[in-house]
């Protein structure tokens, strides 16, 4: 081959080359621009995109949680209180295979059967992401003995939260009742009334009673806080924190000594105390018996608790004082007496010669008497202290079920008196408009006799007998019924304490008043059907038996105690005020199954109104027959 | 006061470096350090590690510079023959590390032959087509890919795909370069678009198919494997315009991105200097090449052209790869920035090839007769 060939080869394969380097560089420039673009999308197109991912990255807003106020009795005795308690808690989601976990689990921390069945039912109520508490109240060894472990159980961790404790348990769980987790539902409900952002990271909230009614005072001002994480979410500074504002305390009527002396009194019975103060209204005891635990509610209770407490024959969850409806019984004349009075239809003098039984004009049919044969000549003042059924039979008839109605209902029969928990039951007081609405029916002029003596369709709570009898003892005053004397905000040093509501008053004679207030006193005096109960007292009271019949007696029959089961025994009843000349005190007694007000419920009321005034408590009373 | 004798040994120093080139590399290793500095959350021992790397792979740079190219080409058949030596006892005798056997292990150090191979695939073919026939014939063309396809074929079944890829791209430039005809070209296009489903389906293994689905859609992986390309865009696009400023970059001080010093540092960058410093970047990158390119042109021999003109090309290729990588355009493979991720082998290996482009310009051009 020839030079010039080479040469000429050479040079022209320069000449390829070279194209083939200009083609390269273009496609170097080509690609450069792409990946400019490609930025300037990025950082110009999409920087605000991409600016808010980067914050929220780096921005994680913590909730501080505020500490729940504190609920104390009268004397500064403490009934709900905070304390910081270690939990375990499980995200479902992030654990594979979850029982087998929990078994591994198992062999470090004990973990009973009761807690795995709260466990399991938590989380069917929640999703799979919420953090759940599978055991609460961890031991410091405890706590250490996991987070040596904890690299074993991913998707597990200790968590420090403030636990509500209720120190006096079953004592005032009717009163206070409990809180509990935050359900979905919940969730649903904060989100409807606007209040959800103030609940974000709170576990609990109130479920019944006062951690329910005074639930936006007690549980404060959710704080923020904005901290800078990093990649794996472990905080690495504070940039701003707003503090939360603790819930405010409470402190109730409630003296809880004299709850314990109710309780005492109680012993084995089933049943119902109420005391209030007639000067104001405050709610001085409150019981139903009988009571549950509170603290098994605070972390879910789990499923076999849950189903001893709501399926016990004795239901313990069903509040006697504030849900549970009785005829009032006999415990309704002083009423009828005063609507007889105030409506003329009996004067302070008229007396009658009981013959036992009243039968309506044209009728065969015989209201009996408690006591056959009567009671001989009966005036207003002997009704009462004797108990006599045929003067308010009659007395019904004379007034009518109309008249019965507008004016003991000014006593709150029938309706809600405005306590504040949640959950009372209004009773009922009836009327021709109510049997209509409710059964369809005319109303009989035998409806009426059976209402005279508290009977028939005649439903009340404990809690409004204390009311009407409040209105008895002060003149007619309607105070609302509360238990909330005080509540102290500390940080702003500020304190409520106008909780105290006339709601209205009754215009009563006086000269009637005290007639019937007499009558009353004499009850528990010697010839009362409750002498028993006030022999000897040191202090003077006065009160009304009643008997509320569980069961109807047919025609011809009579009431045996000893002939029917116990369940279906007549619920005793006693209300009562003291001292007779400037009553300090209204209380009602209801036993349930309990037989005689006289002989049953008179003395438990005698025992706890002894330690209101005289400050003995009483031994647990035996349980009669 | 520079007496001659100083300025002598100044020349000695001096006289086979290109200075446009290697104000380039400073600038960029400069840049390096100070991202490192930020990218380490301001460990100066770290910062240190890598000055020292750089010191090193300049000696390196420098030593290659100063060795004739006449010299290097007598080198290439040496080098590739040891590579694939090597690569051979990786496969017998290496270590598995992550899944992979990579690693030579030779009592004191442990070596990873397929970097050696960078270097050694593109000199051999360029020196094979140095000695083959003046007009290339499409049998050397054959030849040349069989001296490529197996270095590649041998660590593809470490499994290392990403410098198994890097060497295929280094060896095509070479191909490419020598002329190979654009309907071959086309050809081979063809061929490997068809191919692909099959490497797809047979070739490859699942973490190597999962990378390439996360590529195409991050977001599908969200705390996966595309959580890298996901943080690394939030890092890049947070930067903005102008940049959160050195050391305030919050993506990368609080450790959402992966591998922030090497190869993720282009994030850390980003984050912290915004299209205004990306733009200074690759201006920076396009005037080395640029300068390389020039070289490459004014190179007098098929060996030095087709060498120069490899070492170019891979050279872009590493900036391209990984830039696109990190901003979410290709897929994750492990591939450093040159010159500024930290590391001393792609440290060594990226001024190594600078070294021969210098040797190449700087020794005096013999013309074949």
């Amino acid at each position: 081959m020839s030079d010039i060939v080479e040469l000429r080869n050479h040079i022209r394969e320069t000449r390829h080359f070279r194209i083939r380097l200009v083609i390269s560089a273009i496609g170097v420039v080509v690609l450069f621009s792409l990946l400019f673009g490609r930025f300037f999308y990025l950082q110009v197109l999409q920087e605000e995109h991409y600016t808010t991912l980067a914050e929220a990255n780096r921005i994680a807003i913590q909730p501080l949680t505020p500490n729940r106020g504190l609920i104390f009795d009268r004397n500064g005795d403490i009934l709900a209180q905070n304390y910081t308690a270690y939990t375990l808690e499980i995200i479902p989601d992030q654990v594979k295979n979850l029982d087998a976990a929990i078994n591994e689990l198992a062999t470090i921390i004990e973990i009973t059967p009761e807690d795995r069945r709260r466990f399991n039912k938590l989380k069917l109520e929640n999703t799979r992401f919420k953090s759940l508490p599978i055991r609460s109240r961890l031991t410091d060894f405890e706590v250490a003995r996991f987070a040596e472990n904890q690299y074993r159980f991913p998707g597990m961790d200790i968590k420090a939260h403030p636990l509500r404790h209720y120190p006096k348990g079953e004592l005032v769980s009717h009163v206070i009742g409990y809180i509990g987790r935050i359900s979905d539902k919940d969730l649903e409900q904060l989100e409807a009334d606007k209040r959800l952002k103030n609940y974000y990271g709170s576990t609990h909230i109130g479920r019944i009673g006062i951690e329910k009614s005074y639930e936006s005072v007690l549980h404060g001002q959710t704080g923020f806080e904005q901290v800078e994480t990093d990649a794996v979410g472990r905080p690495v500074r504070t940039l701003s924190r707003v503090a939360p504002t603790a819930g405010n305390d409470l402190t109730l009527s409630l003296d809880i000594g004299l709850q314990q002396a109710a309780v005492q009194a109680f012993g084995d019975y089933r049943g119902a105390l109420v005391a209030l103060d007639p000067s104001n209204g405050e709610i001085l005891a409150f019981v139903s018996k009988p009571g549950f635990d509170p603290n098994l509610f605070v972390d879910g209770i789990d499923h076999l608790n849950w189903r001893l407490l709501n399926e016990s024959i004795d239901r313990p969850l069903n509040n006697r004082a504030l849900r549970g409806v009785y005829p009032p019984g006999s415990t309704f004349k002083p009423f009828m007496a005063l609507a007889g009075l105030e409506l003329g239809k009996r004067s302070l003098h008229y007396a009658f010669n009981d013959p036992g039984f009243f039968s309506l004009p044209g009728s065969s049919h015989r209201f009996r008497d408690w006591k056959p044969g009567g009671h001989g000549w009966v005036d207003l003042r002997k009704s009462l202290v004797i108990s006599c059924d045929t003067y308010y039979y009659m007395l019904a008839h004379d007034l009518g079920i109309t008249n019965i109605h507008d004016f003991i209902g000014q006593f709150g029969f029938g309706k809600e008196t405005g306590i504040d928990i949640p959950g009372e039951a209004a009773g009922l007081l009836p009327s021709p408009e109510w049997k209509k609405r409710r059964f369809n029916q005319n109303w009989l002029p035998g409806d009426t006799i059976s209402v005279g003596i508290g009977q028939g369709f005649n439903l009340s709570t404990p809690l409004q007998l204390t009311f009407a009898m409040m209105l008895l003892a002060n003149d007619g005053r309607a105070y609302r019924p509360h238990f909330v004397r005080q509540q102290v905000d500390h940080y702003k040093n500020f304190v409520k304490d106008n909780f105290v509501e006339e709601i209205y008053r009754l215009n009563l004679r006086q000269e009637y008043l005290d007639s019937v207030r007499q009558a009353l006193a004499d009850v528990t005096r010697p010839g009362g059907t409750a002498s028993r109960a006030g022999a000897n007292t040191a202090y003077t009271f006065a009160g009304k038996t009643g008997t509320s019949q569980v069961i109807n007696i047919k025609q011809g029959e009579r009431y045996n105690a000893s002939k029917i089961d116990e369940r279906h025994r007549d619920h005793a009843l006693f209300t009562a005020f003291a001292p007779v000349e400037n009553p300090r005190i209204v209380l009602t007694v209801l036993i349930e199954n309990g037989g005689s007000g006289g002989s049953t419920a008179a003395p438990i009321a005698r025992k706890v109104l002894d330690y209101f005034f005289l400050g003995t408590m009483p031994e647990p009373a035996e349980k009669a027959g | 006061m520079i007496t001659p004798d100083i300025k002598q040994a100044w020349h000695y120093c001096t006289r086979y470096i290109d200075n446009f080139l290697l104000a380039g590399i400073f600038l960029l290793m400069l840049t390096g350090l100070i991202v490192l500095y930020s990218a380490t959350g301001g460990s100066s021992a770290r910062v240190i590690s890598q000055l020292i790397n750089m010191v090193v792979a300049y000696v390196v740079m420098w030593v290659v510079a100063n060795i004739p190219p006449q010299r290097i080409m007598r080198m290439a058949f040496p080098l590739y023959v040891l590579g694939i030596v090597l690569l051979i006892a990786v496969a017998l005798f290496g270590e598995v590390q992550n899944g992979a056997r990579r690693w030579l292990n030779l009592g004191i150090v442990h070596i990873q032959p397929s970097e050696l191979l960078k270097i050694a695939v593109p000199l051999m073919m360029a020196w094979y087509f140095d000695k083959a026939h003046i007009t290339l014939r499409w049998r050397d063309y054959v030849i040349a890919a069989l001296i490529l396809l197996l270095p590649v074929a041998l660590i593809v079944r470490q499994p290392d795909l990403g410098t198994a890829l890097l060497i295929l791209i280094s060896g095509f430039y070479v191909i490419f370069l020598a002329g190979l005809s654009w309907r071959l070209m086309t050809g081979l296009a063809v061929a490997v678009t068809v191919s692909l489903p099959l490497l797809w389906s047979f070739g490859m293994h699942d973490y190597q198919r999962k990378r390439i689905m996360t590529m195409l859609d991050p977001s599908q992986d969200a705390l996966g494997a595309g959580y890298h390309t996901i943080q690394s865009s939030i890092a890049i696009g947070s930067g903005g315009i102008a940049g959160k400023g050195w050391l305030k970059g919050t993506q990368s001080q609080l450790d959402f991105l992966p591998e922030p010093s090497t190869d993720f540092i282009f994030s850390v960058f980003s984050e912290e200097f915004g299209l205004i410093g990306n733009s200074l970047l690759l201006s920076l990158y396009l005037i080395v090449i640029g300068r390389c390119m020039v070289i490459t042109a004014s190179a007098p021999t098929r060996f030095a052209r087709l060498v120069a003109g490899s070492i170019t090309l891979t050279f872009f290729t590493y900036v391209f790869v990984n830039m696109g990588m990190v901003s979410g355009i290709l897929p994750v493979v492990g591939i450093p920035l040159p010159l500024i991720s930290y590391g001393g082998t792609s440290m060594v290996t990226i001024l190594l090839g600078f070294g021969i482009l210098m040797s190449i310009h700087t020794h005096p051009k013999l013309v074949k007769t």
